[in-house]
C-alpha cells in the first residue's frame, strides 16, 4: 500500500508535431491540444493555449486555477502505485471573472515575486464557454478542461524513465517512536458553496467533512480547488498536490516529531454547524492521540471564525497549536488583521497582509480576458494605468498570502 | 560640510532655555536659529541648520492640546510656505510626559496640515509613545537628558531617511515599534516556520507568535448603585497622595508599586500628614492641601450628613505618571480585590 510518486524534471516547453516529452522538454501540438480538450466537454465554446515562462514579460490574468500534471500508472486507485508528475510545469486555467476574484500571475517584474507559478513552466488556457452557462457551470467546466488538460501531458511521460522516485509508506499512528512528539495537521477547505468549494476524492467538501485522511492520498491529489476566493488566498489545486505543511510534516517525520495523522476540516456558514465541526474535529484530533497540531487554511473573514473555534478548541483539550493565517491589515498596516481572534491563539504564523499594495510594472503580453482587468478583488477603479502598470493588493496575485506557507512573505509588526 | 538640510526644532520651556516648572504655562513662541540640545544638533550634523526653534510650555500644550497645536501651526505655517524646512524635529522629550505629548501632538499636526516629514524621541515607557506612536516616528531614546547625544545620534538620520523617502525599519533605524503590519520576506517558508514554532512549543522552548491576538480591554461600567445612604465607599488615586516622607517610596514615575494607608481617626488630610510623590505635575498645590487630590474632607462631610454609609479605613496611592498599563492594571486588579472582601460597592478614583 505504498505511494511512488515518480518525477520528471521539465526545463522547457516548446509547440511541435507532438505532444510528447523529449529529454526535459515538453513538445505540445498546439492546435490538437486545443481540439482534444474543446471537444472533450461541448460546453466549451473556444479555447486557447499559451505558454508562459519564468522571466517573460507576461501577465497572466483571471487564473480561475493551477495544476500540477499528473497520471496515475498501472492502476487508478488514488494513494497508492505509481503516479507520474511533470515537475516544473503548471496547466493555468483562465476564464471569465464569475465570482471577482480571480487572479494575477506575473512571470517578471515586482509581481512575479509573490506569486509560485512566476517560477513554473506554465501551459495557460484561456476557456470560453457556449452561452446560457450557469456561473456553477461555468466553473465546473473551466475545472474540468483543466484537470483533463493536466492528465493529458502528464501522460506523455507513461514510457519514460523518471528523474527521481520519492516512496511513502502507510503510517501506522500506533507504531511511532514514543520519544518524539505526535502531531496531527488540521487542513482547513473551503467549503461555503457559491463558488466557494473544494473537492475531496471527487465528493464536495461542505459534505463528509471532518474527517480523517490518509497522507498518501493527500499527495496523490486527493483535493481539487473549485473555488473563487480571493486570488492571495485561494489553495490551488497545485498548492493542495504540493501542500508544503504536509512536506515539512513528513520531512520530519520519525526525526523530530511523529506525524500521527491529518485531519481534514471544512468552512461551513453557520455558526453552529462551525461549533459543530470544530468540535468534531478536535475529537478526531483526540483519537490520534495527538500531543500537538498544527493547522493550515483557506480564505479569510469567515473562516477566521472557524479556525479560532478550532484553535480553542485544541488549546482547550490541552493539544498546544501552531496555526496559518495571513492578515488584512488595511493597505496601511494599521487595522486589525482578522475578523475573529481567541486569547488562546498564542501561536501563529503570518503568511502576510494581503491588503498590502504592490506597483506591477507593465509587461508586454496579457494572457486571459484582459477587460475585466479592474474588477478583481485587491483591484481598483484606477488600478490599471495609462503605461500598463498595475496598482493592486497582494490579494489579486495568485498565492500570494497562501496559508498553505507555500510563499516566504511573512507580516510583522513596524 | 554644506548645509544640505534646514528643520524646525520644537523645546518645551526648560530645554529652550526658558525657565522650569514655574514656566510650563508659557505659550509657544518662535526663535530663530538653535537653541539649547539644538546647538548639540548642529555640531553632530554639520549638513543641518535649525531655521527656527519653537518653544512652548508643557503645560499649556498639554492641558488644551488642540488650541496649543492650532496656535503652533499658526506660527510655523508662515515658515512652511516660503522657504521650507526639509523636517520638524521635537524633543527628545525622554521619559517627560507633558513633553512627549506635546512632541507627538506636534509632530501629527505638521505631517499632517503641513504635509512636513516629523520625528521626535522618547524613551519607550513615555505614555505620549501610545498615544502618538502610530501617527508619527518617535526615536528610542533613554529616560533622561544624559541620553541627549544618542537621542539625537537617532533622532537626525531617521529624520534625514524619512525626508529623503527612503525605507525605515525600527531596530535598524532605532525607532520604536508603531503598531503597524507590514510585510517582509524572510529566508523560511510559512510552512517551514509553523513546524519550527510547534517543535518550539512541544519541547518547551521560547517561540514568538507572529500575530499576537487583539485583545481589548473594555471595563464595563458597574450598575448605578440604587442607595448610597447604605453604601460604603473607598478612596483611591493615581495622584501620588501619600503620608508625608513617601514611606514606601512610591516612585515619582513609572510606579512600581502602589501604597495602602489609614484613614482611621482623620477627618482630612493637611500639609502637616500628606503630600505628593507626583512627578508629572505641579505639585505646589497638593502639597498645600491635598484634599485637592484626595477629597476626604468632603467624604467626611457626606458621611456626617448621612449621604454615604460608610468609608473604607484605607485609600490607596499611586503616581500614574508614566506608568505602564500593565503596571495599571496590575495594581487595579490588587487594589479591587482587597475592596471587594471588605464590601466597598463605590470607589472615587481621581487622577491628575
Amino acid at each position: 500500500m505504498t505511494l511512488k510518486l515518480a518525477y520528471f524534471e521539465i526545463n522547457d516547453i516548446v509547440f511541435g508535431q507532438e505532444t510528447i516529452i523529449d529529454g526535459s522538454t515538453l513538445v505540445i501540438n498546439r492546435e490538437s491540444l486545443e481540439n482534444t480538450l474543446k471537444t472533450s466537454d461541448k460546453r466549451i465554446s473556444a479555447i486557447g493555449l499559451h505558454t508562459a515562462m519564468p522571466g517573460d514579460s507576461t501577465r497572466i490574468l483571471c487564473v480561475k486555477d493551477v495544476i500540477e500534471p499528473r497520471c496515475k500508472i498501472k492502476g487508478t486507485e488514488l494513494g497508492v502505485g505509481n503516479t507520474h508528475i511533470l515537475k516544473n510545469v503548471a496547466v493555468v486555467t483562465c476564464g471569465k471573472i464569475v465570482g471577482f476574484q480571480e487572479g494575477i500571475i506575473d512571470m517578471s517584474g515586482p509581481g512575479a515575486a509573490h506569486t509560485p507559478f512566476s517560477a513554473t513552466l506554465n501551459v495557460v488556457l484561456d476557456i470560453q464557454v457556449v452561452p446560457g452557462l450557469s456561473p456553477h457551470e461555468h466553473e465546473e467546466v473551466v475545472r474540468l478542461t483543466g484537470l483533463t488538460a493536466a492528465t493529458l501531458l502528464a501522460q506523455t511521460s507513461t514510457n519514460k524513465n523518471p528523474t527521481r522516485v520519492e516512496t511513502y509508506p502507510p503510517i501506522d499512528p500506533a507504531a511511532v517512536p514514543s520519544s518524539l512528539p505526535r502531531i496531527a495537521y488540521v487542513y482547513m477547505l473551503l467549503s461555503q458553496g457559491l463558488l466557494h468549494d473544494t473537492y475531496v476524492l471527487e465528493e464536495n467538501a461542505k459534505q463528509g467533512l471532518p474527517r480523517i485522511l490518509e497522507h498518501t492520498l493527500l499527495l496523490d491529489g486527493a483535493i481539487i480547488s473549485g473555488n473563487c476566493v480571493s486570488a492571495c488566498d485561494k489553495n490551488t489545486t497545485y498548492h493542495h498536490q504540493n501542500n508544503p505543511v504536509l512536506r515539512e510534516l513528513l520531512r520530519e517525520h520519525h526525526k523530530r516529531l511523529s506525524l500521527v495523522g491529518v485531519v481534514l476540516t471544512n468552512e461551513p456558514i453557520s455558526l453552529d454547524a462551525k461549533k459543530k465541526s470544530a468540535q468534531q474535529s478536535v475529537e478526531l484530533v483526540q483519537t490520534l492521540k495527538a500531543d500537538g497540531a498544527i493547522m493550515s487554511k483557506e480564505g479569510f473573514g469567515n473562516p477566521d471564525t472557524d479556525q479560532m473555534l478550532l484553535i480553542r478548541g485544541l488549546e482547550e483539550a490541552g493539544i498546544p497549536t501552531v496555526a496559518l493565517t495571513d492578515e488584512f491589515a488595511g493597505a496601511n498596516g494599521c487595522s486589525q488583521s482578522l475578523a475573529d481572534s481567541t486569547p488562546q491563539a498564542i501561536a501563529m504564523v503570518s503568511v502576510g497582509n494581503a491588503n498590502e499594495r504592490i506597483l506591477l510594472s507593465p509587461l508586454e503580453q496579457l494572457l486571459g480576458p484582459i477587460s475585466d482587468l479592474t474588477k478583481l478583488a485587491g483591484a481598483y477603479p484606477h488600478s490599471l494605468h495609462d503605461d500598463g502598470s498595475m496598482e493592486v493588493e497582494l490579494q489579486a496575485i495568485i498565492g500570494a498570502t497562501n496559508e498553505l506557507g507555500w510563499q516566504t512573505l511573512r507580516c510583522r509588526e513596524v | 560640510m554644506s548645509i544640505q538640510y534646514r528643520i524646525i526644532h520644537c523645546l518645551n520651556q526648560f530645554f529652550g532655555g526658558i525657565g522650569g516648572e514655574e514656566q510650563a504655562s508659557t505659550p509657544p513662541s518662535l526663535f530663530s536659529g538653535a537653541r539649547g540640545p539644538g546647538m548639540l544638533l548642529q555640531k553632530e550634523f554639520p549638513q543641518i541648520e535649525i531655521a527656527a526653534t519653537l518653544v512652548f510650555g508643557d503645560n499649556y500644550v498639554a492641558e488644551n492640546p488642540e488650541a496649543a497645536i492650532r496656535e503652533i501651526l499658526g506660527l510655523l505655517t508662515p515658515y512652511c510656505t516660503e522657504n521650507r524646512p526639509d523636517l520638524l524635529v521635537a524633543g527628545p522629550a525622554f521619559n517627560a510626559g507633558r513633553y512627549g505629548i506635546a512632541c507627538g501632538a506636534i509632530c501629527q499636526a505638521v505631517q499632517e496640515e503641513l504635509d512636513l516629514p516629523a520625528v521626535t524621541g522618547m524613551y519607550p515607557n513615555n505614555p505620549a509613545v501610545e498615544l502618538y506612536r502610530l501617527h508619527t516616528f518617535i526615536a528610542r531614546t533613554s529616560d533622561n537628558v544624559m541620553g541627549m547625544a544618542d537621542a539625537i545620534g537617532n533622532m537626525i538620520p531617521l529624520g534625514l531617511k524619512l525626508v529623503r523617502e527612503e525605507e525605515v525599519w525600527p531596530e535598524k533605524d532605532g525607532y520604536l515599534l508603531q503598531g503597524k503590519r507590514k510585510n517582509i520576506f524572510v529566508r523560511e517558508t510559512g510552512a517551514k516556520r509553523a513546524v519550527t514554532m510547534l517543535l518550539a512549543r512541544m519541547n518547551g522552548e521560547p517561540f514568538t507568535t507572529e500575530y499576537p491576538m487583539p485583545v481589548f480591554d473594555r471595563a464595563e461600567p458597574a450598575p448605578p448603585i440604587k442607595d448610597m445612604g447604605q453604601a460604603r465607599l473607598a478612596l483611591v488615586t493615581s495622584g501620588g497622595i501619600v503620608p508625608k516622607g513617601n514611606p514606601d517610596r512610591i516612585e515619582a514615575a513609572n510606579a512600581q508599586r502602589f501604597g495602602t494607608y489609614s484613614l482611621k481617626g482623620l477627618q482630612a488630610l493637611s500639609a502637616q500628614t500628606h503630600q505628593t510623590a507626583h512627578g508629572g505635575y505641579d505639585p505646589t498645590y497638593a502639597n498645600q492641601d491635598p484634599n485637592r487630590v484626595l477629597p476626604l474632607d468632603a467624604v467626611r462631610e457626606l458621611e456626617a450628613e448621612g449621604a454615604i454609609g460608610s468609608l473604607h479605613e484605607y485609600y490607596y496611592a499611586t503616581v500614574g505618571n508614566a506608568t505602564s498599563v500593565e503596571n495599571a492594571r496590575k495594581y487595579g486588579q490588587q487594589i479591587a480585590k482587597i475592596l471587594v472582601a471588605d464590601g466597598v460597592q463605590a470607589v472615587i478614583l481621581t487622577s491628575t
